[in-house]
């Protein structure tokens, strides 16, 4: 039984870094069983980086249109994400990579998207305070949401 | 959605989402005639032109790694013949195999990436690979279970599979021993047969017939399907070192767009990438990769850009066997790199990028530091033929609706899978009609 945190983005591209941001953050906690690990988005390599494993947490920033910092969570499990450029920032990322795992039979038994409402994208910045102030609160839903759910099978 | 002729019709497409550059593209249309085609890329590597002044040489291979996710060897590749052309090095025997094994697994990455989920999907009728996978989910696992492999030979080789780290000027920081990539070897051979299905695949697509007159630009090498080396030659019989580049070619600027355009002196636009490498060396594929290239119909000089798929797909088997070919060979070098002393002088590099011709030109001080760098990436050399291609074929689509004109063009564009168009389709299609 595998247990994956998956930080989707850009730590380069402002409010794109806030995955890589929580993977970091998580990685300062004892996880016992679970990997860490940060991704850029490209689809086919999301889908190795999730290939064996059971319980999946993905993060990733969005455009909704919403205050920044604001935390969606969703459960690929009930099906797809919302149509694209209302969700992750990626072009061709995190929802086709999902479509793509479902389509292929490739998609982890359990794996719970988080996006985050970005403010900004500008080449090198930081986060935006209102997208670093959600990250705290977001690591310890993820340490819940692994806590809870125990790995399935 | 008819449209009446006579009117103007206006087509933008604006903000591709990025792999290397990022790009839009513009048609112009009045009743059946094309007004204006431009693609418009926004180009990163001028950045990192300005951004390697003062730098040590030996940072340009780690550098210009972080300009393509998608073909970072061919950065890396380039940047080193540059540099040790300069300094008066050659590397040669396992060094340069190693070199060439790595670069093997980028194309077999790349072209995979591009052919099952970008270009193939054009030709059955879906938006996309994710599309296609619904309907066909044992063809897409085929072509990313090849990519996958491609991707464990750039690990094995490189250090990480994305940007890697092993590559260095005089060659690399740690060898593999016979046994690791012997480890690779059935991998790769089950990768070798799968590319065969491949190319026997998409040579049942229908194609439009289209026969386009581009000058074709590409390395040549005597022995070898050119790679990580050659001299640059033409179909118009050019044959020159990677020195004699700024000489025959220019780059020029153009108002639509921050990617300069290149031609060929004397010549005009060119055309680089699987097709030009094809033309000029189609003798130098190995025997399964040229025999399955006569079996799927293409001829000595194939001149359809529709056929570039089938082109990719030869190529991939190619570099599956030559990858095979070269783990056979291999007999560990004494040292992972030759020594590689600065001096002032100016060199010149150019490999194969997976979607053509990539140079490098670096002028470093005798301390070893860049003074000034230029870098000339594929998909520059080649938009003015893509523009040229788009010209064409849209006047025989004049009479499509807005929808399908934008979907063949996006088709056209993909044939020479540029780097804007690797990640996806146009998005915010605007429609402009004129009186």
């Amino acid at each position: 039984v595998r247990r994956l945190v998956i930080g989707v983005g850009n730590p380069d591209r402002g409010d794109d870094g806030v995955g890589p941001a929580v993977a970091r953050a998580l990685r300062t906690q004892v996880l016992p069983g679970v990997d860490v690990v940060e991704v850029a988005g490209e689809p086919t390599s999301l889908l190795a980086a999730w290939e064996g494993a059971d319980q999946v947490v993905l993060i990733d920033a969005m455009s909704t249109g919403a205050a920044p910092g604001t935390v969606l969570r969703h459960d690929a499990g009930t099906g797809p994400l919302p149509p694209r450029d209302s969700c992750s920032t990626h072009g061709l990322g995190v929802e086709d990579a999902i479509a793509l795992g479902r389509a292929l039979g490739a998609l982890p038994r359990s794996l719970v998207v988080f996006g985050v409402e970005a403010a900004s994208f500008t080449a090198g910045d930081r986060l935006s305070p209102g997208v670093a102030g959600a990250v705290p609160d977001l690591v310890d839903r993820i340490l819940a949401e692994l806590a809870a759910r125990p790995p399935p099978g | 959605m008819g449209l009446k002729p006579r009117k103007r019709r206006i087509i933008t497409v604006d903000a591709l989402a990025r792999v290397e550059g990022e790009g839009a593209m513009y048609l112009e249309l009045t009743g059946d005639r094309v007004d204006r085609v431009e693609l418009r890329i926004y180009e990163p590597p001028r950045f990192f032109e300005a951004l390697l002044r003062g730098r040590r040489m030996g940072e340009a291979v780690d550098i210009t790694a972080r300009i393509c996710g998608i073909c970072p060897i061919a950065y890396q590749m380039s940047a080193c013949a540059a540099i040790e052309q300069a300094c008066g090095v050659t590397v040669d025997g396992p060094l340069a195999d190693l070199r060439r094994l790595i670069y093997c697994g980028e194309w077999i990455e790349s072209h995979c990436l591009h052919l099952y989920m970008l270009h193939a999907p054009d030709f059955l009728g879906y938006a996309g690979g994710i599309e296609m996978a619904a309907d066909h989910p044992e063809l897409v696992r085929r072509g990313l279970g090849m990519k996958k492999t491609g991707n464990a030979l750039v690990a094995l080789l490189g250090g990480r599979e994305i940007h890697p780290i092993n590559l260095r000027v005089g060659g690399f920081y740690r060898v593999p021993t016979r046994r690791e990539l012997r480890g690779l070897y059935d991998e790769l051979a089950r990768g070798r047969d799968a590319a065969l299905e491949t190319v026997r695949w998409v040579a049942g697509f229908e194609l439009p017939e289209v026969e386009r007159d581009w000058e074709l630009v590409a390395l040549v090498h005597p022995d070898r399907y050119p790679i990580e080396t050659g001299v640059i030659g033409s179909t118009t019989g050019l044959r020159t070192e990677a020195r004699g580049f700024p000489e025959h070619f220019v780059e020029e600027q153009v108002p639509h767009s921050t990617a300069l355009h290149s031609t060929h002196v004397g010549h005009g636009p060119y055309l680089t990438g699987p097709l030009a490498r094809y033309a000029l060396n189609r003798d130098r594929l190995s025997p399964v990769a040229r025999q399955a290239a006569d079996d799927a119909g293409l001829g000595a000089d194939c001149r359809n850009p529709f056929a570039s798929i089938v082109v990719r797909a030869v190529e991939i088997l190619y570099a599956f066997d030559e990858a095979l070919r070269l783990i056979d060979d291999y007999r560990p070098p004494d040292r992972p790199a030759v020594e590689v002393e600065p001096r002032a002088a100016t060199g010149h590099g150019a490999t194969e990028a997976p979607r053509g011709l990539l140079y490098h030109r670096y002028q470093i001080d005798a301390a070893g530091l860049i003074e000034h760098a230029t870098i000339v990436p594929p998909t520059s050399q080649n938009q003015a033929s893509i523009e040229a291609d788009l010209r064409h074929l849209a006047a025989g689509w004049t009479e499509l609706a807005d929808d399908e004109l934008t979907l063949r063009c996006e088709q056209a564009i993909r044939n020479h899978d540029p780097c804007i168009s690797c990640s996806t389709h146009f998005l915010d299609l605007t429609v402009r009609r004129n009186p």
